[in-house]
């Protein structure tokens, strides 16, 4: 198993005409994804990459039946294309655009969860099930099939453990990133919830970052609930406090929020914290894994 | 962003915060005649981006326009270092004159996205005045808070429910139930990443007034708030993060030899750390983005290079939206370019990684390293260890 995509999932590409959407609808054609069709409104008949273009959400789920939205639009434009994905009825949608208002990501979030959609995102890198579905921008070549699942708040960060992970020999089940926002869909628990419910998922690690509490309470979540084993890196230790480090989210605001204050939570559950990210396989291993 | 007390009150005030009266002023002269149409007797703020003004000499109290004018001409053009501003002094560039009021009690009132359940909190406090932290600290329960729905905004009672822990009188909990909405409108209207109004004081004659406040907004929205861009006050951002928000780029500077180019927020600061762990001190924070142009590239060298402490340049692309030839051929058009060349380690790998390092190569740039060992060879370099 994996969690949520595998070789079920048919994605539909919101902004597939785009630089960035149509690069990547390519490049996950060619991993293997089943890419049912895209959206831009105004450009419905088009073809792009083999695959049908409509003009709205709902015209392409009459049509071809995705299960799954990826959205590739600017961000100005970016909470409408999730209103429309979860007014269409997808149940999974993907948000990979950056730089959306945190006050409209409030709206859009409460309006997709009354839906019941699941979402990941905004300003993420996307969902991978190695060797059966890659839904986002992460480089597919570094991943391969096993039993760790990866959560993160950074892409490239991600990438960077991944590739380490498979150098290792450690495939992975799921690789998932939840995403730099401050208002994001899924969270480090939600995540945390699915891979130990998910029997092909032995372990999980968690790449955290400064700024908010989500990995303090996965540290709760996971002395409390899990059985699958956690490791985790947290990025940031040499961040100055006050100052936005890229991410929206990631910012040390009135000394909350802090690298050493989530590496003491996680540690003191008996979560072990990669001092860098190459140390993260040898934890794993450590772990019996 | 961040702006001043004055603007940050000015917006307020537009959704039905009240607010002392008074006028910002770049000189003494003006500072004169803006305290005798206040009646003499004013308090004078220094206008900087940074808390902890009072206890720095920032925040004077004058008796008559004269004096408010002595005391204003030895804070303009002067200094100010506080606790906030990380070590460095600050130039006081403009000061609010304001009607000083006397002060009943100092409550506290704030807002701020709670992250753990994706609303809007406003919180309130009868503990104005001091830092909330110490409160949050010492005696939690004395913070009291309320969610506004996502849909329905907050709700008139929440408002006055509110309102009612901060003060039992009701002449004054409506004021301040007033005070409330329009913080809430406030935030959400203007894209605000926090709103503080500390203190919110209760003043001798009975009238709420929001004697300080600060305003931050969220940079991801300033594209549909045009006003609150127009406040934005270069002359109190770092010049060379200015430069870099202009080009797209997130740049925090540091104290370090150690130039990293890098993409992605989470990689970038892991970078950083682990030079920090391999013994360097790194020079910067610098994400370059998704979507990186060649333009970019040259952009953040040229940033990184204009700070004369940087010994080395350390390169970490990991290509996912960001495409490794497009980030070679920055690199390549910035090192024609610029004259002064130091040391690089380059490490790149993800999309079009074989493009990329072909670029670079036949430039004579060397690619290949994993990411710890391109940070060992960058603090190698930054300590003289050559290449």
């Amino acid at each position: 198993m994996s969690i949520l995509v595998d070789t079920d999932t048919r994605v539909l590409v919101q902004g597939i005409t785009g630089r960035d959407g149509s690069f990547h609808t390519k490049k996950m054609i060619e991993y293997g994804t089943t890419v049912v069709g895209g959206v831009t409104p105004g450009k419905g008949g088009l073809t792009m990459e083999g695959v049908p273009v409509f003009d709205s959400v709902v015209d392409a789920y009459e049509s071809v039946e995705p299960n799954c939205s990826v959205i590739y639009v600017p961000a100005a434009l970016a909470p409408d294309a999730m209103l429309e994905a979860a007014e269409a009825g997808i149940p999974l949608v993907v948000c990979i655009s950056e730089g959306i208002p945190a006050v409209e990501m409030i709206k859009v979030k409460a309006f997709l969860t009354e839906r019941g959609v699941r979402f990941i995102g905004p300003n993420c890198p996307g969902v991978i099930s190695p060797g059966k579905c890659k839904v986002g921008i992460m480089p597919g070549a570094i991943h391969t099939p096993g039993c760790i699942g990866v959560v993160s708040r950074s892409g490239t960060l991600t990438y960077e453990v991944v590739a380490s992970l498979t150098h290792a020999g450690l495939g992975q089940s799921t690789g998932l990133g939840i995403g730099g926002d401050p208002v994001i869909g899924t969270t480090f628990l939600d995540a945390l919830e699915l891979f130990e419910r998910d029997s092909e998922t032995d372990a999980v690690v968690m790449i955290g970052e400064i700024g908010g509490n989500d990995e303090e309470r996965a540290a709760q979540y996971i002395s409390e609930e899990m059985t699958t084993p956690v490791v985790s890196f947290i990025a940031g230790r040499t961040a100055p406090p006050g100052k936005r480090m890229g991410h929206a989210g990631a910012i040390i605001a009135g000394g909350n929020g802090t690298a050493e204050g989530k590496i003491k939570a996680l540690e003191a559950v008996d979560v072990p914290v990669a001092r860098i990210p190459s140390e993260i396989p040898r934890l794993l291993k450590d772990r019996g894994l | 962003m961040k702006v001043h007390e004055y603007q940050a009150k000015s917006i307020l005030a537009e959704f039905g915060v009240p607010i002392p009266r008074g006028k910002v002023a770049s000189n003494p002269e003006e500072v004169y005649r803006v305290a005798q149409e206040l009646g003499g007797k004013v308090i004078i703020k220094a206008q900087v981006h940074a808390g902890g003004r009072g206890k720095a000499g920032g925040i004077q109290l004058a008796a008559t326009a004269a004096d408010a004018e002595a005391k204003a001409g030895k804070m303009l053009g002067s200094q100010l270092r506080t606790f906030q501003t990380g070590g460095d002094s600050i130039i006081i560039r403009q000061v609010l004159v304001e009607e000083a009021v006397d002060i009943e009690n100092e409550l506290y009132v704030s807002a701020v996205i709670d992250r753990s359940c994706s609303r809007l909190v406003i919180m309130g406090s009868t503990e104005g005045g001091v830092e909330i932290e110490e409160v949050a600290a010492h005696s939690p329960e004395k913070i009291y808070k309320e969610w506004a729905d996502p849909q329905i905004g907050l709700a008139a009672f929440q408002a006055r429910r509110l309102a009612m822990k901060l003060h039992d009188d009701k002449a004054i909990y409506r004021q301040l139930a007033v005070v409330i909405r329009g913080v809430y409108a406030g935030f959400v209207a203007r894209d605000a990443s926090l709103v503080e109004i500390n203190p919110l004081v209760v003043t001798r004659d009975g009238k709420v007034l929001a004697v300080d406040a600060k305003m931050n907004f969220d940079d991801s929205a300033l594209f549909r708030q045009p006003t609150v861009s127009g406040m934005r006050d270069a002359g109190e951002e770092d010049p060379l993060e200015e430069e870099a928000r202009a080009a797209g780029l997130s740049f925090v500077g540091l104290d370090g030899d150690i130039g990293c180019v890098v993409n992605g927020a989470g990689l970038a600061m892991a970078t950083m750390d682990m030079v920090k762990h391999f013994g360097g001190k790194p020079a910067n924070f610098l994400d370059i983005g998704g979507s990186s142009s060649p333009e970019k590239v040259l952009t953040a060298m040229r940033i990184l290079l204009s700070d004369q402490k940087v010994k080395s340049v350390l390169f970490n692309i990991f290509g996912g939206i960001t495409r490794c030839d497009d980030v070679a051929r920055g690199m390549v058009q910035a090192l024609a370019e610029l004259k002064k060349k130091p040391p690089v380690v380059v490490r790149l790998t993800g999309t079009n990684e074989d493009e990329g390092k072909r670029i670079l190569r036949d430039v004579g740039l060397e690619v290949g390293a994993s990411m710890e060992e391109a940070v060992r060879r960058a603090v190698a370099m930054a300590a003289g260890g050559g290449r």
